[in-house]
C-alpha cells in the first residue's frame, strides 16, 4: 500500500462515515427520546474534543494549552467578547511556553 | 422560490460570519502539519492529502504512525478511528436534511457542526456548509504555506494552537447551562481523561460521546 492508496482511502473512508447517518436515516421521524440524545451529543463531543487537546494522550498530564483553556472558561464568563476570548487563550499558552 | 433563495443565503452568510475567528487557528494547525508531513510525504503530496482529506485530526494521525515507521495500513486504520465520530455527529444530522443534498453533509467537521446546532436536535445546513467553507480555504492554504516557508514552524510559540479547544469551550459554555447537559459534559470529560492512555488517539473521544445516552435514561 503506498502512500497514495492511503490519502485515497483514508478520504472516502472519511467522507463515507459523514455519509453514512444521512444517506440511511433521512426517513427516520425525530422523537423525543431521540432528539434528547442528539441534543446530548453536542456538548459531549465538544467536552471529549477539550479534554483530548489540553493533555498529552500518553502520560497524561496537562499541556500548556490546559492554560490557554482556562483563560478562556474565565473570560467566557466575565462575557468578553469571542475574539478576545481566543486571544487571550493563545497569549496565556505562548507565556506558559515561554516560562517552563 | 425566491423567498427560500433568500433565506437560504442568510444562512449561509451567519454561516461564514460565525467560522471567521476559525480561519487564522485552522491555518495555524494546517502550518503545523505541512511541517511534519514535508519531509515524510513530499511537498505536493502534503498539500493533496489536505484537498482531500480535509482532516487535522486523521491527517496527524495517519502521519504519526507513518512517522514511527508504521505500515501504510495502519496509518489509515489510525485516521478512520479518529474520524468515527463522524459516524454518530452524521446521524445527528440526519433528520435535518430532507429536502436537499445528502453531499452537504460533506462540509460536517466538528466546528461547523457545533455551530450549526440550533438546539433540540435540529442544524442549519447551510450555516454548516459557510462555517466550513472558511475552514477549508484556511486549511488547504496554511498547508500549502507550510511547505513553501521555512521555519513557520515557530507559530506554536505564539499559543496559537489553544485557540481551537478555547473556541470549543465558547461553543459548549452555553450548553452546559442547563443540568442534564452539563451532566453528559462532565462525564464525557471524565470518560475521554481515563481512556486517553489506553486506547489510540480519537477513540477517547468517540467513547466520551457515549455519555450522549443518558438522554435515554432522564426523560
Amino acid at each position: 500500500m503506498n502512500v497514495w492508496s492511503l490519502i485515497v482511502v483514508l478520504a472516502a473512508g472519511t467522507l463515507l462515515m459523514k455519509l453514512v447517518g444521512p444517506l440511511t436515516m433521512s426517513r427516520v421521524r425525530v422523537g423525543a427520546r431521540l432528539e434528547a440524545v442528539i441534543s446530548l451529543l453536542l456538548p459531549a463531543v465538544l467536552a471529549g474534543l477539550i479534554v483530548a487537546a489540553m493533555v498529552d494522550g500518553a502520560a497524561r498530564s496537562l499541556d500548556a494549552r490546559a492554560a490557554g483553556v482556562i483563560v478562556a472558561v474565565v473570560a467566557l464568563l466575565l462575557r468578553a467578547p469571542l475574539l478576545v476570548v481566543l486571544l487571550l487563550a493563545a497569549a496565556a499558552t505562548g507565556l506558559v511556553r515561554a516560562v517552563l | 422560490m425566491r423567498l427560500r433563495l433568500w433565506t437560504a443565503s442568510d444562512s449561509l452568510r451567519a454561516g461564514l460570519t460565525a467560522g471567521w475567528p476559525l480561519g487564522v487557528p485552522t491555518a495555524t494547525v494546517a502550518l503545523s502539519f505541512a511541517v511534519a508531513a514535508e519531509p515524510v510525504l513530499g511537498p505536493v503530496t502534503t498539500v493533496l492529502m489536505s484537498v482531500l482529506v480535509f482532516s487535522g485530526a486523521g491527517q496527524f494521525a495517519a502521519l504519526g504512525v507513518l512517522t514511527a515507521g508504521g505500515a501504510t495500513a495502519t496509518a489509515v486504520v489510525a485516521g478512520l478511528l479518529i474520524n468515527a465520530r463522524f459516524l454518530p455527529m452524521g446521524m445527528a444530522l440526519a433528520p435535518s436534511l430532507p429536502g436537499r443534498s445528502v453531499w452537504s453533509a460533506a462540509a460536517l467537521v466538528d466546528a461547523s457542526w457545533a455551530i450549526a446546532h440550533q438546539g433540540n436536535g435540529r442544524f442549519d445546513v447551510d450555516r454548516m456548509v459557510g462555517a466550513t467553507i472558511i475552514q477549508y480555504v484556511a486549511w488547504v492554504a496554511g498547508t500549502a504555506a507550510g511547505v513553501v516557508l521555512p521555519e513557520v514552524d515557530r507559530v506554536n510559540a505564539l499559543g496559537l494552537d489553544a485557540v481551537l479547544p478555547a473556541f470549543y469551550v465558547a461553543l459548549l459554555l452555553p450548553e452546559v447551562r442547563e443540568g442534564d447537559k452539563l451532566v453528559t459534559a462532565a462525564l464525557a470529560a471524565v470518560i475521554t481523561w481515563v481512556t486517553l492512555p489506553a486506547v489510540p488517539p480519537g477513540v477517547p473521544v468517540l467513547v466520551g460521546a457515549c455519555a450522549c445516552v443518558l438522554g435515554l435514561v432522564r426523560r
